[in-house]
C-alpha cells in the first residue's frame, strides 16, 4: 500500500500525484439499511481507481457519495485537501467531478453531437435573451464549445454518427457518446459507474482504450465501477474492494488478487 | 493547357512548382478534421511540403532511400510522396489494412530506411515488423495520439520533423533544392505494390515518365481542368489513387478532398459533390443497394413515382447522355423527373456535379451501370493496371458500353497474343519489377509489350476491347468445352443478392459454384420477409434463401446457355457458404478479388461434396479476426441441384 502525499511513477511511465480525494470513515444509511459501513479510501491525481465487489456490495451508493449525490450521515469528504460540505450536483459538477451511469442516461431524441453539446454547459455564460437570439456572445461562445465536442468527437473515433439520434445506436456507441458528454465537462475527476456492462469482448475492448486515452492524453483522474475482474486488474493502478457494505480489501490489483477475505467473497463463504 | 513549356515539367515536385505559380490561391488540399473542411492552397501546400522534406533531410534521409507511407487518405500522407521526391527519395506506398506479416514481406524487400505513419495502428505494426527486419532507421507518425510513451529515439512526430525542417531551412533548402534539381524523366517516381492475387506482391518500379505522360494523356482525354474536386478515399498503395490524386491532381492543378474518416464517406462525398470520380464496382452496387432497400420502405405514393421515373429514365437517359435524339414529350418528361427525382436522389448520392465518373477493377453489371447513366451520370469503364500506370483502355463520351472496357486509352498500343492475351504498350509501361529481373522479362517483353494476363478481344467495327476472363483461368471442362469462370461469376454477382461467387469445374466434367449471400441484401428481404435469423451462417443456410439463390443460378444458366462456346459453364450444383469470404483469411486480395487457389484449398471438403453428390455436409472452416487470432466456423451446408439448359450442339469429347 501507499502512503504519503509524494507522487511516484508507474511502470508504464505515468506520473501519479497526491491525494485528490479522500474518504474518512464513511457510512451512508437507508432508514435501517446501512448501504456503507465505515469506508475510508483515497484517489491520487493522475490514477485510475476502481471500486469492485459482489452485487448489492454499495459500489454504486460509494460512487454517488463520490459525486455528492448521496450525502454520508457520517464520515467525512475531503476534496483537494478541503473537508466538501454537502453540496447540490451542479455545485459538484463546477468542482470538476463528471460522470457516466450504469444505465444510460442520454437524451434519446437528440443527436450525438447536441448530447455531448450538453456536457458544456457549465461553459456557457451567455444570457438568456443572447442565447435565444443567438447572437453576441452565445455566438461565439457556441463556436467555442462546438470545437470542444468536435475534438471529444474526433477522440473516440464517432464522427461518422455526429448527426445520427441517439436512439437509433447500439448499446456500446451509446456508452461511447456518455462518456463523450461526460469528457465535455473537462473534469478533473471522471466517474464511470460499469463502463463495460453488457458490452462484448470488441466493445470492451475499445471500451478499454479510450479509458486508458483519457487518463493518458488528458491527465484525467478515474474511479470506475466495474463486474469484469479482466478489466478491472489491467486498467486499474489501484483497487478497493467491498462486499455486504464493508471495504475488505485494498491495494494494487496484484495484493487484491491475493487476498483471502476477497476470494472468499467472490467465492462465495458463508457469511456470519 | 500549360504557359510553361512543358520541357521543364518533368518531375511531381516540378509541377507542384507550376501549380503554385499558376493557382497559388486556388484549394489544392481539403480534409475535413473537427467537423469542418480545413483547406490548403498550392501555394501553402508548397510551404508544407519544403518543411517536411527539409525535416526529413535533417534526419538523414539520402538520396535513393526507401520512404514507405502507410495510413489513410490524409494531405500530410500525399505531401510525404511528394518531400521523397524532393529529397530524392523513393516513396513506397503500403495497404493500410495489411497485417504486420504482410508488411514486413514489402518493407524488407524495398528496405526502406524512413517509414511514415498515419496513426498509432500502424506504428505498431512497424514496430512489430522492427523486430524480423533490419534497417527500419526512422518512424514519422502524423497523429500523436497514444504515442507519447513510445521510445522516441528512432521516432518524430510529423509536425516535429516539419518545424525541424523550417528551423533549418538556411542550411537544408539548398541541399533540397540541389537533390529536386538533379531527378529527371526517367528517375522512379513511385514504388507500388501489386496487390499479389498469386504469390509475393511484387514492387511496380513507376518513372517519372510514366506518370506523367499517362497523368497527361488521360487529363486530356477527358479534358480535365484545374477546376475539378475529387474524393481521395481509396487506398493510397493502389496505383488508381496514386494517379487520380497525384499524378492527374499535380498535372491538371485539381482540389483533392480527403474524408474525415473511413465511415463517414458517404456524407464527405455529399458534403464536397465531386466532378471527377473512381469507384469500384463493389461501390456503386451498395449504393445502388441501399437506394433499393430504402425504396421499399418509402410510402405507396413515393414509391409509385419513384419507379414510374426511373422507367422513363432507364429509358431515355442513357440516349440523352450520348447525345442521341429524343422526342421533345421524353424530354419534358426526363426534365420533370431530374426535378422531382433524379436530381434529389443524386443530390442524396454526392453524384449532383458528377462530370466524369469511372469504374474498373471487375465487371459492372448492366442494370448498375444502366440505373446511374440513365440518372445523367456521367459513367464510364476503363481497364488498367498497376504496371500501365493504370490506363490501358477506357471508354470515350460518345461510345460508353456496359459489356466494353473502351478503346485504347491515349498513346495506348493493343493487340492479342495467340492465346487471346491482351497485350499493350505504352508511355506509361512501368520500368521493372524492383530486385525481380525474371518476373519484369517475363512481363515485358523486349520491344516494351506487357502482357495483361487476361483474355480477351476487339470487335472489329468499334475498336472496343471486350475482356472474358484471366487468361490462366480459363480453362477447360473435361470434355474439352471452354471454361471461364469469371464470366460465370460476374453473372451472378450482379444479382444484389449475391455478394461473390467462385466458380470451379477446370478439369471436371461440370461446373460448380461456391456462393456468398449479401448480408445487406438478403437480411432486408428476410425481414421483410417475417424470416427470423440470428447470425450471418443462420441466414445462409436458410432454406427460403437457398431456394432464391436457386432461381438465380437457374436463371444464369439459361443466359449462360445462350452462348455457344461458354454453355458448359453451367452450374449444375451449388452451395451458399457459412462465412463471408475475407482478405484476412486470405481468400481475397486486399482489392477483393477472389484467390482460387486458396479457395481451392481451404474447402476442399465442400468441393468434393458438391461433385460426390451429397446432400449435405459437415465442415469446420479457420477463420482470422482482425486482431490476429484465429478462431472455427463449424457448420452443415446443404447441396442444391441446379436446372441447367441442355444445349442441342455437343461438343465432341476427345
Amino acid at each position: 500500500m501507499l502512503d504519503g502525499q509524494d507522487s511516484y511513477t508507474t511502470a508504464d511511465g505515468r506520473t501519479i500525484g497526491g491525494v485528490m480525494m479522500e474518504m474518512r470513515n464513511i457510512t451512508l444509511r437507508f432508514g435501517g439499511v446501512v448501504a456503507i459501513k465505515d469506508i475510508s479510501f483515497d484517489i491520487r491525481e493522475g490514477e485510475i481507481r476502481a471500486i469492485i465487489g459482489p452485487n448489492g456490495a454499495g459500489k454504486s451508493s460509494m460512487l454517488n457519495v463520490i459525486s455528492g449525490f448521496y450525502n454520508p450521515q457520517e464520515g467525512e469528504v475531503w476534496f483537494h485537501g478541503a473537508k466538501r460540505p454537502p453540496m447540490k450536483p451542479y455545485e459538484v459538477a463546477r468542482q470538476g467531478i463528471a460522470r457516466t451511469f450504469q444505465n444510460i442516461a442520454l437524451f434519446e431524441g437528440m443527436s450525438v453531437l447536441d448530447n455531448i453539446m450538453t456536457g458544456r454547459l457549465g461553459f456557457m455564460k451567455a444570457g438568456l435573451m443572447s442565447q435565444a437570439l443567438w447572437w453576441g456572445k452565445a455566438q461565439k461562445e457556441e463556436t467555442e464549445n462546438r470545437e470542444a465536442v468536435e475534438k471529444i468527437i474526433d477522440f473516440l473515433e464517432i464522427q461518422n454518427i455526429r448527426k445520427t439520434p441517439v436512439g437509433r445506436l447500439p448499446y456500446g456507441l451509446k456508452k461511447r457518446v456518455e462518456l463523450g458528454r461526460a469528457l465535455a465537462a473537462e473534469p478533473k475527476l471522471l466517474l464511470l459507474d460499469e463502463p463495460m456492462a453488457g458490452m462484448n469482448v470488441e466493445e470492451k475492448e475499445d471500451m478499454s482504450r479510450f479509458i486508458l486515452d483519457v487518463n493518458d492524453e488528458y491527465g484525467t483522474t478515474i474511479a470506475l465501477i466495474e463486474h469484469d475482474m479482466g478489466v478491472v486488474m489491467d486498467l486499474s493502478d489501484r483497487v478497493v474492494v467491498m462486499d455486504y457494505g464493508k471495504k475488505i480489501g485494498d491495494g494494487t490489483p496484484d495484493e487484491v488478487r491475493n487476498n483471502q477475505d476477497v476470494i472468499d467473497a467472490y467465492l462465495g463463504v458463508a457469511h456470519d | 493547357m500549360t504557359a510553361t513549356p512543358e520541357g521543364d515539367l518533368k518531375t511531381i515536385p516540378a509541377l507542384l512548382a507550376r501549380n503554385v505559380r499558376q493557382f497559388g490561391g486556388r484549394p489544392a488540399f481539403r480534409e475535413k478534421e473537427f467537423g469542418i473542411w480545413q483547406s490548403w492552397t498550392w501555394a501553402e501546400t508548397s510551404e508544407e511540403i519544403d518543411a517536411l522534406a527539409m525535416g526529413l533531410i535533417a534526419l538523414g534521409l539520402e538520396p535513393g532511400d526507401h520512404l514507405a507511407i502507410i495510413g489513410r487518405n490524409r494531405p500530410a500522407l500525399y505531401w510525404s510522396f511528394v518531400a521523397a521526391q524532393k529529397c530524392g527519395a523513393v516513396p513506397v506506398a503500403l495497404y493500410q489494412d495489411a497485417s504486420a506479416e504482410e508488411m514486413a514481406y514489402v518493407l524488407e524487400h524495398c528496405g526502406a530506411r524512413f517509414v511514415i505513419c498515419g496513426d498509432q495502428e500502424q506504428v505498431d505494426k512497424v514496430i512489430e515488423v522492427q523486430e524480423k527486419v533490419a534497417g527500419i532507421d526512422q518512424i514519422i507518425y502524423v497523429d500523436k495520439r497514444g504515442l507519447r510513451k513510445y521510445d522516441h529515439t528512432h521516432m518524430n512526430a510529423y509536425a516535429d520533423v516539419q518545424a525541424e525542417g523550417r528551423a533549418g531551412h538556411h542550411r537544408l533548402e539548398p541541399v533540397m533544392r540541389e537533390r529536386e534539381a538533379a531527378r529527371g524523366y526517367d528517375d522512379t517516381c513511385v514504388m507500388l505494390y501489386t496487390s499479389g492475387t498469386t504469390g509475393k506482391p511484387k514492387g511496380v518500379v513507376l518513372s517519372n515518365r510514366n506518370i506523367i505522360e499517362t497523368s497527361k494523356n488521360s487529363a486530356s482525354f477527358d479534358h480535365l481542368t484545374e477546376k475539378e474536386e475529387i474524393l481521395a478515399y481509396l487506398p493510397l498503395a493502389w496505383v488508381g489513387d496514386f494517379i487520380f490524386s497525384v499524378g492527374q491532381a499535380m498535372w491538371c492543378g485539381f482540389c483533392v478532398n480527403c474524408p474525415e474518416s473511413q465511415d463517414t464517406m458517404m456524407t464527405d462525398l455529399r458534403e464536397i459533390g465531386p466532378t471527377y470520380y473512381f469507384a469500384p464496382p463493389r461501390v456503386f452496387e451498395t449504393q445502388l443497394t441501399n437506394v433499393m432497400i430504402r425504396m421499399e420502405d418509402a410510402g405507396r405514393f413515393k414509391k409509385w413515382l419513384f419507379d414510374r421515373y426511373m422507367a422513363h429514365a432507364r429509358k431515355v437517359g442513357p440516349a440523352l447522355l450520348d447525345g442521341k435524339p429524343v422526342s421533345a414529350g421524353d424530354k419534358l418528361k426526363y426534365r420533370l423527373g431530374e426535378m422531382f427525382i433524379y436530381g434529389p436522389l443524386k443530390n442524396t448520392l454526392g453524384f449532383s456535379r458528377v462530370r466524369v465518373g469511372y469504374t474498373a477493377g471487375e465487371a459492372i453489371g448492366p442494370e448498375i451501370f444502366d440505373f446511374y447513366r440513365s440518372l445523367g451520370i456521367n459513367l464510364k469503364q476503363l481497364y488498367g493496371q498497376t504496371e500501365a500506370s493504370v490506363f490501358i483502355t477506357q471508354q470515350p463520351d460518345d461510345g460508353v458500353r456496359a459489356d466494353t472496357v473502351g478503346v485504347a486509352s491515349p498513346g495506348v498500343e493493343l493487340k492479342i497474343g495467340d492465346n487471346g492475351e491482351v497485350y499493350y504498350r505504352s508511355p506509361g509501361v512501368f520500368v521493372e519489377y524492383y530486385k525481380n529481373a525474371e518476373s519484369t522479362a517475363s512481363t515485358k517483353d523486349a520491344e516494351g509489350w506487357v502482357a495483361t494476363g487476361d483474355a480477351g478481344f476487339i470487335e472489329e467495327d468499334t475498336g472496343h476491347l471486350r475482356i472474358i476472363d484471366r487468361a490462366k483461368d480459363v480453362g477447360k471442362l473435361a470434355d474439352g468445352r471452354m471454361f471461364a469462370p469469371k464470366y460465370v461469376e460476374n453473372k451472378l454477382k450482379f444479382f444484389p443478392n449475391i455478394l461473390e461467387a467462385v466458380v470451379i469445374g477446370a478439369g471436371r466434367d461440370r461446373c460448380c459454384a461456391m456462393i456468398n449471400i449479401d448480408l445487406g441484401a438478403v437480411g432486408n428481404w428476410a425481414e421483410r420477409n417475417n424470416i427470423a435469423y440470428a447470425s450471418y451462417q443462420e441466414l445462409a443456410g436458410h432454406p427460403q434463401v437457398l431456394n432464391m439463390i436457386q432461381s438465380h443460378v437457374e436463371e444464369v444458366n439459361a443466359s449462360v446457355a445462350e452462348d455457344e462456346m461458354l454453355a458448359g459453364c453451367q452450374i449444375h450444383r451449388f452451395l451458399v457458404l457459412h462465412k463471408e469470404l475475407d482478405a484476412d483469411d486470405g481468400e481475397l486480395t486486399r482489392t477483393q478479388k477472389v484467390r482460387r487457389g486458396v479457395i481451392g484449398e481451404k474447402y476442399a471438403d465442400l468441393v468434393d461434396a458438391l461433385y460426390g453428390g451429397a446432400e449435405s455436409v459437415y465442415t469446420e472452416t479457420e477463420v482470422t479476426y482482425e486482431d490476429g487470432r484465429k478462431g472455427a466456423i463449424k457448420a452443415t451446408l446443404q447441396l442444391r441441384d441446379a436446372k441447367v439448359v441442355e444445349t442441342a450442339q455437343k461438343v465432341a469429347a476427345e
